[in-house]
């Protein structure tokens, strides 16, 4: 029998702890916390920080300024998940939506297999598709690729944004003024890594660490484990996820994301250039690297006044930007942590009660 | 970052599988399931499978869905 | 604002919003315009109209044909008027099979019958092939005004929020059908609304405000009932009907069914002590047999809509921003 919201929360409420912050580091749930109001009805000394979880949010705007670029190249096709769509570049309101606007075409997506089947349709056109997100989304778009491969599709090609979550939590905790207390580990990316893919939490930095689910009360229940944690000063890898995660992951899928992918340095948002953190396709598939393909080139670091990098490494929440809902908004973005739903600041003005 | 729901295998063809949750169904493939079989319940991240659910599991995911869909009946 | 139009503007939700208040009502505006009811109150007179741009144009449970039809008898019919006639106008892309418009014309005229009105005037034009998406129709309507003073303006504090039936199901259908994916169990909830809005006006009770909610959804159309005033709705979750079907697609594409359209339901904001015999009556009709009382109007978050969560939490519900897209985080 799973405990019931009621008891979670009683439990939490039950625990002497001082000031605890907790991080989560998936925009699923950053959403799934907003869409319960988990916040408010968790207890004053609790404080639930989103962290860098949403593959949109991470992504810096000199790289969509130079995806807007390639979106205008004549016949090509740019496919993407929809979460990218209105991601504004440096300029605010650029974005694929609005290059589309002016003719780019520009194609939405629920599977990178829906983009080989666009190669396929329009044999005459390069097909590029944005492959954004973490390890969960890794082995499909390492599939894909490996299809397209097989099925000779010479106009298909991938842009890998594809990022790690470890380096990125190893930089995170290494920037000055980092201040949190146990991680709520995200579950979908513990279904490919399994448990293991957080041991080095608790190991090499004596960091609470637990696995969750994406119910609400999965989210409380890791919340109260983390606490569980913090109190009894013992700090390891929980799984509270255990329908979905196993100790070890995803061996198959894994396989396939190794035999695609190699490990790169890569620029993330807020936390600058972190070795190792970007998945770059091998260089035995070059023929299918939109960056190669193309001749991409990113341009130097945009200037923004959009706080998103302090945001999502919890320097900051959402209100303290000082374009936090005056000219940054969900129907005119400023950064990323605006546009997509599972961005901090989306889900902050969203559904948060002030 | 990475939202997956819980569907039902109802057809596999190697690699490519149709997956149903409450009767709506998507094409998805299951390259990461090893030896999946109908009626299977697969996580589903981006129209493939990246693990598969214990049915009581998945049911118990599913059970609110299933009382609303007494109640409007 | 941008300087060019995007999808968002189409959505129906906040950068529709700011198109009509900013471009298009300060240049066009006179006192029935600028009411911004889903029709214009001209003396004993409702006149209305919409255009049908749907992809595709037969989806499960209907075609842009009914959904010309409806949409216009829905709109006339939520200002408390009787639809009688209606306009139409056609602008089909060279090449659209014939028997796919006679189809269409088919399921106006079946729709005519059902909301019991008359197409009396109406147009075609034929653009070249790439210049349009098959087909546009544009329907307008008029009506005799039955029912007047229904605003919300006069909503209350306390006052019981209902809806007709389950929530999402156009807008989730459609989307299924854009993106390719099977299913047998949803169907759009595509439906001429006069009765219904007869049955709940004939009750004779205090009712202060009805609206269907198409683009932008229930949770945009509350939003429009109470923004700018000193009262707010609270919702409660689990009141609020959602096929399973629904909630599964919606899950499936990253979308929320409170901000997918809906083609066939009403809102209505009615007196407390009402609610039960407006309810009675409209689930005494089939397009109203899932109605349930989904929130109150409440003083305690003035101009806003907050959602009671089943996990005991609160939150904002805000209008939709842009277009719904489909995510997959």
């Amino acid at each position: 029998m799973k405990p019931s919201a009621e008891q979670l929360l009683a439990a939490i409420r039950g625990l002497p702890l001082p000031k605890v912050r907790l991080m989560e580091v998936c925009g699923t749930h950053t959403m799934a916390i907003a869409e319960a109001g988990i916040r408010s009805l968790l207890p004053e000394n609790v404080k639930l920080l989103s962290g860098p979880g949403c593959p949109v949010c991470v992504t810096p705007a000199e790289v969509i300024d130079a995806v807007l670029t390639l979106a205008m190249e004549k016949n090509l096709i740019l496919a993407s998940y929809g979460d990218m769509i209105r991601v504004p570049g440096s300029i605010p309101g650029d974005s694929l939506q609005r290059r589309r606007a002016l003719g780019a075409d520009v194609r939405v997506c629920y599977s990178p297999m829906d983009a080989l089947d666009i190669a396929e349709a329009n044999p005459a056109k390069e097909v590029v598709f944005l492959g954004v997100g973490f390890e969960t989304t890794a082995p499909g778009t390492a599939a894909a690729v490996l299809s397209a491969a097989e099925r000779g599709l010479s106009n298909f090609s991938v842009w890998s944004m594809l990022k790690t979550v470890e380096p990125a939590l190893r930089a995170l905790m290494a920037m000055d003024g980092f201040n949190v207390q146990g991680f709520l580990c995200p579950g979908h990316v513990a279904t490919i890594l399994g448990e293991e893919g957080f041991r080095f939490l608790p190991q090499d930095y004596g960091m609470p660490a637990v696995i969750s689910g994406f119910e609400p009360e999965d989210i409380l229940l890791a919340v109260y484990k983390l606490l569980r944690q913090i109190a009894d000063g013992a700090p390891k890898v929980e799984n509270e996820y255990t329908r979905a995660v196993r100790p070890e992951g995803n061996p198959l899928a894994k396989a396939v994301m190794a035999k695609c992918f190699t490990p790169r340095r890569d620029l993330w948002r807020g936390l600058g250039e972190i070795p190792q953190s970007g998945l770059g396709l091998r260089e035995e598939l070059a023929a299918f690297d939109a960056e190669k393909k193309f001749g991409v080139e990113i341009p130097g670091p945009a200037k923004t006044a959009c706080r998103c990098g302090e945001v999502i490494t919890g320097r900051m929440d959402p209100t303290g930007c000082p374009l936090f809902g005056s000219r940054c908004t969900p129907e005119d973005p400023v950064g990323p942590c605006m546009v997509s739903s599972e961005g901090a600041c989306a889900a902050w003005y969203k559904y948060s009660d002030q | 970052m990475c939202l997956a729901v819980p569907l039902k295998l109802i057809e596999i063809h190697g690699n490519d599988a149709i997956g149903d949750a409450m009767g709506v169904q998507r094409k998805i493939r299951v390259d990461f399931i090893p030896e999946p079989k109908i009626g299977d319940y697969v996580i589903v991240h981006a129209g493939f499978a990246i693990e598969r659910l214990p049915e009581q599991q998945a049911l118990e995911d599913l059970e609110s869905w299933g009382e609303l869909d007494e109640a409007l009946r | 604002m941008d300087d060019i139009i995007t999808l968002d503007y189409g959505s129906g939700g906040k950068k529709t919003a700011r198109l009509i208040e900013n471009s298009i009502v300060p240049a066009l505006s006179n006192p029935a315009l600028n009411a911004l009811t889903d029709g214009a109150i001209l003396g004993d007179l409702v006149f209305s109209t919409d255009s049908f741009v749907v992809d595709p144009i037969f989806f499960p449970g209907g075609d842009i044909g009914e959904l010309a039809v409806c949409g216009t008898v829905n709109d006339v019919s939520v200002c408390g008027a009787v639809p009688q006639y209606l306009s139409c106008s056609f602008i089909i892309e060279e090449g659209l099979p014939l028997a796919d418009l006679e189809r269409v014309i088919a399921s106006m005229k079946s729709a005519c019958e059902k909301a019991g009105v008359q197409i009396v005037t109406g147009d075609t034009k034929v653009v070249e092939r790439g210049r349009g998406d098959k087909l546009y129709i544009n329907t307008a309507g008029i009506g005799k005004l039955k029912y007047p003073g229904l605003s919300p303006a006069k909503i209350r504090e306390g006052d019981a929020v209902l809806v007709s039936g389950t929530v999402g199901d156009h807008g989730t259908a459609v989307m299924l059908a854009r993106s390719g994916m099977m299913q047998t169990e949803l169907k759009s909830d595509c439906a001429p609304l006069n009765r219904l809005c007869a049955a709940i006006l004939d009750t004779g009770a205090a009712v202060r405000v009805l609206r269907d909610p198409t683009r932008g959804g229930v949770a945009t159309t509350l939003n429009e009932f109470v923004e700018g005033t000193v009262l707010g709705i609270e919702l409660t979750e689990g009141a609020i009907p959602v096929r399973p079907a629904v909630k599964a697609a919606c899950g499936m594409l990253g979308l929320e069914p409170l901000y997918c359209a809906n083609e066939g339901k009403l809102l209505a904001v009615v007196a407390p002590e009402d609610a039960e015999s407006v309810l009675a009556a409209m689930r005494s009709l089939p397009e109203g047999e899932n109605a349930a009382q989904i929130g109150v109007v409440t003083a305690a978050a003035p101009g806003k809509v907050l959602m009671k969560t089943a996990l005991g939490g609160r939150r904002v519900l805000q209008k939709l921003a842009g277009a719904q897209l489909p995510r997959i985080c």
